[in-house]
Formats: structure tokens, sequence, C-alpha cells
């Protein structure tokens, strides 16, 4: 059973009330706690360790799998390591993320090492949020790792999200394209206080014609920290464009360290990076439609973040 | 009623608006013209509120709203487009729209029309870079008349719109001026737009002449003092210019 506290964490993390529809698994407190499979979508639990194996097979459509994870146990360090099969030609939603309440003076952990392989042709949109709750001292702590090896004609779309809560987080994210497999990454962070951040993005580019899109937009407050690392290698002629702006405020500190490398002729890559305040123009404007300049703030912060 | 009294600005030193006096009635369409630099557009940023003039009042319906912020202004019906609107990443121009607008007044996509283009096409669009000058302008119109206001500047409505979207945009001014009871202040050098006032305010050197003719704003050919800073007395042949 889920208590109110789960349910409103899964709202946070997975955009669910209750249990979701379809294929699911449940993880609360380092242990399961509901899991679902369908006719086209199995979930078996790894037997080497900590994990689950997903295994969608091929052709499968228009269905999704949610694999969220809930930490409300002060002090706890839980490690999963998930492996993706996306079977050739199919086409599936897969919606993760975790959400910490931590009301305790112990750190709360969740590190996720995400494997995917998306066979030839298949299509998976891959949703990750983060969020933290709690006011105790204890410090919410999320990591990340996802690696996925893209085949020929697949189509992965990421949406890596870390909107409020998480005090340290390290995203590690490694990716392998093949032939015309095509990828589309938005990452969004807020972080505020004496919140870190770190996320690197690698994209090995080795298929002909082969892409890869990233968006990165951050909003750093207070004083927190955001460090972003990019690095884009086209081995063969592809195109990658990575767009990553940030909005510093208060006594933050934002980093961007890019780095596009092409080892083919027809490899066209392309780095954008801007970190700025907001801009005043913005904020007049919408005061001008009788926004109070907090309204406006936020207004834009979602917006940009959105 | 709008009053501006004894309105002085001064901005890096230089003196950009001199005592200047105006009173401007409901339900009528201002056009102020004037060279480059002349302070039209800074007149309009003190009636919104955005610069604060070094002396004078600006007073709204008999209220003193000198002190008052740019929120304060724009919740007491004073509005204003923008010469060079700003682009959001992320907010949609639904989005923008539907903050102008408010609850239970006009629907966007009829608002969008009135400026020339079609909603089909602009809703979900993101009011960022992707969309030209021209796009952008006519939206930043579209978020002034959505609001149902006793004042509204528009500064410079004119700039990077094509021929055909202009006169579009001529008629909608025309047409609030007739359904509406509002106070129009348009910053224009736009002759179409100068026909449509009720008076015509020129501004140069800091100082407005009320009450100018049409025709005597433009006249090609004026020989005038050149107005560099090194003061070199060359006589200059400004063609086309306004001659306030």
């Amino acid at each position: 059973m889920l208590s109110a506290l789960d349910k409103l964490i899964l709202e946070q993390v997975a955009d669910i009330h209750d249990v979701p529809q379809g294929a699911y698994n449940i993880r609360r407190n380092g242990e399961g706690a509901g899991r679902n499979t369908t006719v086209n979508i199995d979930i078996a639990t790894k037997k080497d360790r900590q994990g689950i194996n997903i295994t969608v097979k091929p052709h499968t459509k228009n269905e999704s799998v949610h694999i969220p994870v809930i930490l409300t146990a002060e002090g706890l360090t839980d490690i999963v390591y998930n492996t993706f099969e996306i079977g050739e030609g199919a086409d599936v939603l897969i919606v993760a993320g975790c959400g910490i309440h931590n009301t305790g003076s112990g750190k709360s952990q969740h590190d996720g090492v995400h494997e995917f392989f998306v066979r030839r042709g298949a299509r998976v949109r891959y949703i990750e949020k983060h969020y933290g709750q709690g006011d105790g001292t204890g410090q919410k702590v999320l990591n990340p790792k996802t690696i996925i090896h893209a085949e020929p004609d697949s189509t992965v779309e990421l949406e890596l999200v870390q909107i409020r809560g998480v005090d340290s987080t390290r995203r590690d994210t490694v990716i392998n394209l093949e032939d015309k497999a095509k990828l589309i990454v938005t990452e969004r962070l807020l972080t505020d206080g004496v919140q870190q951040a770190f996320s690197s993005i690698a994209i090995d580019m080795k298929g002909k014609d082969c892409s890869a899109q990233i968006i990165s937009r951050s909003v750093a407050q207070g004083g927190s920290k955001q460090d972003f690392v990019f690095d884009l290698i086209g081995r063969n002629a592809c195109r990658g464009h990575i767009q990553c702006d940030a909005i510093i405020m208060d006594n933050a500190v934002v980093i961007s360290t890019p780095r596009i490398s092409a080892y083919h002729e027809y490899a066209q890559l392309v780095h954008e990076a801007a970190i700025g305040r907001l801009e005043s123009q913005q904020l007049l404007k919408l005061e001008s439609l009788g926004l109070s300049p907090k309204e406006a703030e936020d207004t834009i912060l979602k917006g940009f973040l959105r | 009623m709008l009053e501006l009294n004894d309105i002085s600005l001064t901005i890096g030193g230089n003196p950009i608006l001199k005592n200047i006096s105006l009173q401007l009635d409901l339900g009528k369409i201002y056009v102020i013209t004037g060279p480059n630099g002349s302070g039209k557009s800074s007149l309009a940023r003190v009636i919104m509120g955005i610069d604060t003039p070094d002396k004078g009042t600006v007073v709204l319906d008999g209220q003193d709203i000198t002190n008052l912020d740019i929120t304060r202004r724009a919740r007491l019906g004073i509005g204003y487009a923008f010469q060079h609107p700003p682009r959001f990443k992320g907010i949609k121009v639904s989005d923008l729209l539907k903050l102008s607008v408010g609850e239970g007044s006009r629907k966007v996509w009829d608002l969008l029309y009135s400026v020339g283009l079609c909603s089909r096409d602009y809703l979900e669009r993101d009011v960022d870079a992707t969309l030209s000058g021209g796009e952008i302008k006519r939206i930043e119109i579209a978020t002034v008349l959505a609001r149902n206001l006793k004042v509204a500047v528009f500064d410079e409505p004119e700039a990077g719109i094509d021929l055909w979207s202009f006169q579009k945009l001529a008629e909608t001014f025309k047409q609030m001026h007739e359904r509406l009871s509002t106070t129009i202040i348009i910053i224009s050098h736009q002759e179409r737009i100068l026909e449509l006032a009720d008076e015509i305010m020129l501004i140069n050197n800091g100082g407005i002449r009320r009450n100018v003719a049409c025709g005597d704003i433009y006249k090609p050919g004026v020989r005038a003092n050149c107005e560099c800073s090194e003061n070199c007395g060359k006589v200059e042949v400004k063609d086309a210019q306004c001659i306030g």
C-alpha cells in the first residue's frame, strides 16, 4: 500500500497520483513496493545485484513503463542497476525518477545506473525527474548514471529534470549513436541555497548520418553551484548541436565546459552556451502587464525551465 | 485624464525632457513624433513608470502616480508596447497573451488576428528568437490591445512591420479609437499613423510642441546646423527630417 506521502512523491517525480497504468515497478526505501508487467513489457529482478531488467518486445507501440523510486527513510543509501532492452521497432515511454523525503539529520542517497539498449528502428522517450523535500538537516543526494546504446535508425529522447530540493547531484550521461540514430536531450535544472549539481553529457557519434541535439537550461539561485561538462564527438558524417543556457542569480556559481571534437570531414558540431542574469527588459514587460516583480521573475523562470 | 506636470528627465547627465506639461484626454489618439533621440521613448517610459523623472508629476484621473511602480500603474490601467520587445525562452505566445488578457476578457486568437497574425500558426510558438522582429513586434502590440486600459502607449509600433501588416495595424488602432474610451499615445514617424491622430505632438531638444499640423512635420531639404559635440558649425541638408 502506498502512503499519502508516497503518493505525493510519485506525483512529483512521475506525474501520477497512484499506481500507474501499464507496466511499472515502484521501489521504496530500497525494496520493491509494487510491480506490474504486460504482454509486451517484462520486468524482472536482477539476480546478481540490486536492480531490474526491463524488456520491451520488438514492435511494441504506445506503451509505457513507470519505474519511480521513493526514499522516505533517513540515512539510507540505495543503489540500483537497471537494464533496458528496447526491442526493434518498438515505441515506448519510460518514466523514471526519484523523490526523497528526508526530515532527519542523516543523509538519504539514491544512485541509479541505467543502461539502455535501443535496438534498430526503436523509439524511446525517457523522462527522469528528481525531487527532494523534508525540512531535516540530512542531505538529499541523487546520483544517476545513464548509458545508452542507440542502434541504427533508432530515436532516443531524454528529458532530465531536477527542479527542487536535491542537495547534491552528480549526473553522468554517456550515449553512443550508430548510423542514422537520432538523439534529443533536454535537461532542466534548478538549484538554490547551498545545493550542488554536476552534469556531464558525453555523446559519441559513431554512426553515419546520426544526429544529436542537447538543450540544457538551468537556474542557479542562492549560493548554489552548477557544473556542466558537454562532450560531443563526431566520428562520422553527423550533426550535433549543444545549446546550454543558464540564468544565474544571487551568489550562485555556474560553470559550463564545452568540448566538441570532430574526427570526420563531414561532422558538423555546434556548441552554444550562455550564462546571464534575468533580463531587466523581460521583467519590465511582465510588470507592465500587472505582474509584481516576484510574479514576473517566477513566470520567467518557470517558462525557462519548462 | 492623464496629466504630466512640469516633467524633466536627465539620463547620464544629459537633459532628455525639459519641463514638459501635457493634459491628455480620454478616448483620443495622440501621436508623438520627433527626431531620433529627442526624448519620445523617454516620455513614454515616464508615463509607464519605467523611468523616474527628476522633477514633475504624473497624474491619472486625479491620482498622483509619480511614485507608483510599473506594476501598480499597470493595474491602474496603463499599458505600454515596447519599442524593442523582449523575447522569452519557454514562454509561449498564448501564455503571454493570457497574462495580458487576465480573466474573462477577449480571447487570445482574436488578438492575434487584430495584429495580422494567424492564431493557428502562432499560439503554440515560443516568444523567442525563432520569431522575426516583425512578428514579435505584432505580438507585443497584441499584449497591450488585450487589456482594458485607460492609457495605452505604443512605442514605434510600425518598426519592423511589413507594409500589409502595417495597414492592418493602422486599422486596428482606428477601431480601438472608435470602440474604446482609451487614451491612445503612439510614438511614430509614419504618415499613416500621423493621419490617425486627434492631435500630433512634436518633441525636439527635450521640449514639446502641441497641435502640430501633419503637413508641417516633414519637409525635405531642410537646412540645419550640425549638432555634433564638437560644435563644428557645418550646415547639413536634412532630407525628410522633422523640422521641430
